[in-house]
């Protein structure tokens, strides 16, 4: 497994995050040491085997279609860090 | 066959298109904020749309079966089973980081819409239709430095329905998006506006030589939002990229703006081309199980389709096809055709919808399902035509005043004494006084100017304001002339 | 009389019944106790005034004759990965440390509901991503047990580290825990208190922070098998918000606690004796299976052949869905907010501000194995070996009623220890209990003895899905039997 320097950049700007020089270095390492640990799982005969999502045994889960919530613009600018008139404010973005 | 003749050689293009459609619910399709259009600024959010710290979706009901009536307007294979797949990516108008979608596993499989043009009727391949949620909106010009998001649009049900590749000039595209609306219009399940942004078009365009059967290079077109543009942006970009090959230039896959305004397309500034979806299957939801009784019910109780109504319509009515596709456009318009048929010629009814009635909608942009004529009243109109109570030249009259007034036409027949006079004696009375005073021109027809018996007419109309039944009154002028001695 | 804080659930319910105690006197008691211990750092939030309005009101209620609700009077603590209307919830995460969720996660809502008293919010590892508390924004919790100095230098065990503290030191009756790879059973055993991880779908995950959907389980910590009996009669069942939860009516699990398991069969899988297995874990493992044996349980060797595989496939399965479940965290909505220039800059800024190492380690690893490219190599060839894990466990429960195994490999370790593992180490400690996390299957962890440092050392009875009762009606013999003194482990001074 090739988890290198070019990896770790990509998948960390996949995830919005910021890796300092030095740390870099370390998250590859042990993540490298992760994926080394993993390759184990090649040893079993997974052939016909079908992924297994979830263990939930519930069969149906559907709501019916009514309006549950009313307006709550308040609450929801109340928990934002940056708000004006009701509209959530972030940096300018390009189309 | 639509080409494009460039300097080297003739083009084909090669159209899919990618249409999302917001579904019709109270709802949204994982929350239960409404999904009213038009509302002030984050006042129809959930805390689930809003992604909150341990919200979970629960999927409404509604917008599963809306999408399998949907299916089955599109001739489409219904998945009994189906599943959501979370496709990630930041965006500021996409609270959870993910769109819920279903990549792996959709709802609707493969189907067709048959689409008529000037080259005849064709079958376009549909690929798939899957249910999604709709993303925020995102606001850019209200300040120079920032961007104002509002989330009211987000996790309304969304149906993307996929067509293959199938189609070549953008007519044909055209054709296939207005079918599609009536389609989903006649279900009910989404209302197709265009302009409001409840059915919006992708499409992806390449071109070819003809004769060729490869596929080249695909642009997707984003941001069209009526079917006009559309045709256009197709028109635009097939002979953008004709020029690029021509000019021995490649291009590569992308994705481009159409600017109605300039009349071009633009690529998108944003990073989208690069972004890696890791789409997965998202484990807070379970897979959508349908039986095949759930299935057939709702087919039992489908709604007549635009297609089988129209061949309904030629084959049953004797309308031509082209009034026939006209009336079945959309359900309102074939609504009001079949209530003001009961009973009427449905020929002169379709003359007086297309001609009066439509003429007047469009005068006064007056959508149809508000037409201050109802349709019943329309049919009465007719009738007071067919059974002689009015001649075709009162009726435009009477239509005149139901525009204004909404009044019944008999009632205004009634009013305006405008009833066609049958009674003989009266018409004989009338006949006689005026051949009386017009001895002279009398003679003149006995004497072989026949011409005359017209300006008689005309006297006799004029004379009863026009309510005499025309026809009747040459009969009797005709009796008298000849008894007249 | 024994001290208000050392008593059980099922004792100060009684007491309370004969207005012997009173609730506020009762919470008096645990938020003295809280201050005495605060240096163990098990709170992250306490909630005195709101805990004491509480007592009152429940006071109240049964002095004017008023039916008392299941856990009337009963203070509690939540893990702080439970959102509390009004109250702060951190996720022990700094990009969360401000946040007051608007709404109440049906969990702490059931709780309300059947009259508990909420102290305060206790700590986890962050984003519940730990074994140790060591993630948390908030600082380390310290286990109640000391070392052989009489040092308090050991870690609670994670991530419900906080609630496992604060059980073992009297500073709550019982506690909610979630546990999405081994957070409740593991932190039990080091703290010697009693958790169980319920059958997936048992309670509703509405309102608790996500970390692994297809994982997280909510479930009761308390100081005996009955206590956890009675909590999670209360927190489990129906919940239209999640769809994954399971609409099975909830038994009265104190009906099950008969004292009686002659004849049931229960299995010993010999995948969970590894080569090097710690020799004291090994003895109690032999004392715990003896017990069974002497209260007239048939013992029986089975087999779980994939179980090897669980941690890693579970570390793929978990970190995946973290990277997903995590992208909300971003400054738009809610949580501090880190400025950019660019949208993205803002995101990376306050993500990367607002996550510790391991969450950040994790969201990366998650990241990676759904990337284009891998997701085959990794996601989907975990999910293929889970179902090979589950089918293991549906075999073995055809011949037997419930499995005995470790709950941990070790008893508590020392913070010095633990830094100075690698990750793949530190993920070799929730070796015994991802694999029942995995098949989504019930186990409860219950202390069974001491380790030659004078630790606690517990084991696990795995049970099938759904099947609450025979868990808690082994456990509750075994319990019995160990004799273990489970009353609290209170601070010194």
């Amino acid at each position: 497994m090739s988890f290198n320097e070019t990896t770790i950049q990509n998948i960390s700007k996949l995830a919005r995050l910021r890796l300092p020089e030095d740390q870099q270095q370390k998250f590859m390492t042990d993540i490298a040491g992760i994926l080394d640990w993993v390759e184990q799982l090649k040893e079993v005969d997974i052939e016909h085997i079908e992924p297994l999502v979830s263990v939930s045994t519930r069969q149906k889960a559907e709501r019916k279609d009514e309006v549950s919530v009313g307006n709550l613009q308040t609450e929801l600018m109340e928990c934002a860090p940056d708000s004006i008139q009701g509209f959530y404010v972030v940096p300018k973005m390009v189309e | 066959m639509y080409t494009i003749k460039g300097k080297t050689t003739e083009w084909e293009l090669v159209i899919g298109l990618e249409v999302h459609c917001q579904i019709i619910s109270k709802s949204k399709v994982f929350s239960g904020a409404s999904t009213a259009f038009g509302a002030e600024q984050n006042t129809h959010v959930s805390f689930i749309d809003a992604a909150f710290p341990g919200m979970l979706p629960v999927v409404n009901e509604k917008c599963i079966e809306q999408c399998v009536k949907t299916g089955m307007g599109l001739n489409a294979v219904i998945n009994k089973y189906s599943r959501f797949d979370r496709k990630n990516y930041f965006y500021a108008d996409l609270p959870q980081g993910y769109q819920i979608s279903q990549l792996y596993h959709p709802i609707v499989g493969e189907g067709f819409i048959e689409v008529t043009t000037s080259e005849g009727t064709r079958k376009i391949g549909v690929e798939r239709l899957h249910l999604e949620q709709d993303a925020g909106k995102s606001i850019h010009d209200m300040s120079p430095t920032k961007s104002f998001i509002d989330l009211n649009r987000c996790g309304v049900g969304l149906m993307e329905i996929v067509s293959k590749p199938d189609m070549h000039s953008p007519e044909e595209a055209g054709e296939y998006l207005r079918q599609l609306r009536a389609i989903v219009r006649a279900l009910g399940t989404c209302d197709g506006n265009m302009d409001e942004g409840s059915m919006r078009c992708d499409a992806n365009i390449s071109v070819r030589p003809v004769g060729s059967t490869e596929l080249r290079q695909r642009v997707e077109v984003k941001n069209v939002n009526s079917v006009r543009f559309v045709m256009e942006a197709i028109e635009i970009e097939a002979n953008r990229q004709v020029e690029l090959y021509e000019a021995g230039q490649t291009f590569s896959q992308e994705t481009r703006l159409f600017d109605s305004v300039n009349k071009e397309t633009r690529p998108m500034r944003s990073k989208e081309n690069a972004n890696d979806y890791r789409y997965f299957p998202d484990p807070d939801l379970l897979p959508v199980i349908l039986t095949d009784e759930y299935i057939e019910n709702i087919r039992r109780n489908l709604p007549e389709l635009p297609e089988a109504k129209k061949k309904r319509y030629v084959s049953e009515l004797g309308l031509t096809p082209y009034d026939a596709g006209v009336l079945t456009a959309d359900t309102e318009t074939s609504a009001y055709f079949e209530t003001a048929i009961k009973g009427q010629d449905p020929k002169k009814v379709a003359n007086w919808i297309m001609g009066d009635l439509f003429a007047f909608l469009n005068k006064t942009n007056i959508h149809i399902s508000e037409s201050p004529i109802k349709a019943n009243q329309l049919g009465a109109l007719v009738e007071l035509i067919t059974n002689g109570t009015i001649s075709g030249k009162i009726a435009k009259e009477v239509f005149e005043i139901m525009t204004q007034t909404g009044k019944d036409p008999a009632v205004i027949v009634d009013e305006k004494g405008l009833k066609q006079v049958s009674d003989t004696g009266a018409i004989d009375a009338l006949i006689r006084d005026i051949l009386a005073a017009n001895a002279d021109k009398v003679a003149e027809i006995k004497a072989g100017k026949d011409k005359l018996k017209g300006w008689f007419v005309g006297q006799i109309m004029k004379a009863s304001q026009g309510k005499v039944n025309p026809a009747l009154a040459n009969q009797l002028l005709e009796k008298q002339l000849d008894s007249w001695s | 009389m024994t001290e208000l804080t050392d008593l059980y659930i099922s004792e100060a319910l009684e007491l309370l019944e004969k207005k012997e105690i009173s609730s506020e006197e009762l919470t008096k008691a645990h938020l003295k106790e809280m201050e005495k211990a605060r240096f163990l750092n098990a709170y992250i939030t306490e909630t005195p005034e709101l805990a004491l309005e509480q007592a009152r009101l429940s006071d109240q209620r049964r002095s004017a004759g008023i039916q008392p609700k299941p856990l009337e009077g009963i203070p509690i603590a939540n893990k702080d990965l439970y959102c509390t209307k009004g109250i702060r919830t951190t996720a022990a995460s700094k990009i969360l440390s401000n946040f007051i969720p608007p709404y109440e996660s049906t969990v702490t809502q059931k709780l309300k509901d059947a009259g508990t008293i909420m102290l305060g919010k206790v700590n986890t590892d962050q984003f519940a991503m730990g074994g140790s508390t060591m993630t948390s924004y908030f600082g380390v919790t310290k286990n109640p047990w000391t070392d052989e100095n009489g040092e308090y230098n050991l870690v609670p065990g994670g991530s419900s580290g906080g609630s496992a503290a604060a059980v073992s030191a009297g500073l709550c009756m019982g506690a909610t825990g979630s546990d999405t790879g081994g957070s409740i059973r593991q932190p039990a055993s080091f703290c010697g208190i009693t958790g169980i991880k319920p059958t997936y779908g048992r309670c509703s995950r509405y309102g608790i922070v996500a970390f692994a959907s297809s994982l997280d389980q909510a479930g009761p910590m308390a100081r005996s098998v009955k206590d956890c009996a009675l909590l999670l009669r209360e927190i489990a069942g129906f919940d239209l918000h999640d769809s994954t939860v399971s609409d099975l009516p909830v038994p009265d699990y104190t009906k099950a606690l008969t004292g009686d398991i002659r004849g049931k069969k229960i299995g010993i899988p010999k995948e969970y004796r590894p080569e090097g297995l710690n020799s004291e874990v090994a003895r109690i493992w032999d004392q715990g299976i003896q017990f069974l044996k002497d209260a007239g349980a048939e013992v029986i060797d089975v087999s779980l052949p994939h179980t090897k595989y669980a941690l890693p496939v579970y570390y793929i399965i978990a970190c995946a869905e973290a990277s997903s479940n995590l992208s909300r965290y971003d400054g738009v909505r809610y949580t501090t907010r880190v400025d950019g220039k660019t949208l993205d800059e803002m995101y990376e800024n306050t993500r990367t501000d607002g996550f510790g190492a391991e969450v950040v380690r994790r969201i990366l690893l998650g990241t990676f194995v759904l990337s284009a490219g891998f997701y085959d190599a990794y996601y989907i060839r975990a999910q293929r070996v889970r179902r090979l894990i589950y089918e293991d466990f549906q075999k073995v429960f055809k011949t037997v009623d419930a499995l005995l195994v470790p709950a941990a490999p070790t008893p508590a370790l020392s913070y010095e220890a633990m830094k100075n593992m690698s990750p793949v180490d530190t993920y070799l400690g929730d070796v015994f209990t991802t694999p029942s996390s995995l098949a989504g299957v019930p186990a409860l962890s219950l202390p069974i003895g001491l380790s030659n440092n004078g630790l606690p050392i517990g084991l696990q009875v795995i049970g099938n899905h759904f099947d609450e009762n025979t868990v808690f009606q082994i456990a509750d013999v075994l319990e019995k039997q160990a004799g273990f003194e489970k009353r609290t482990h209170r601070v010194k001074g």
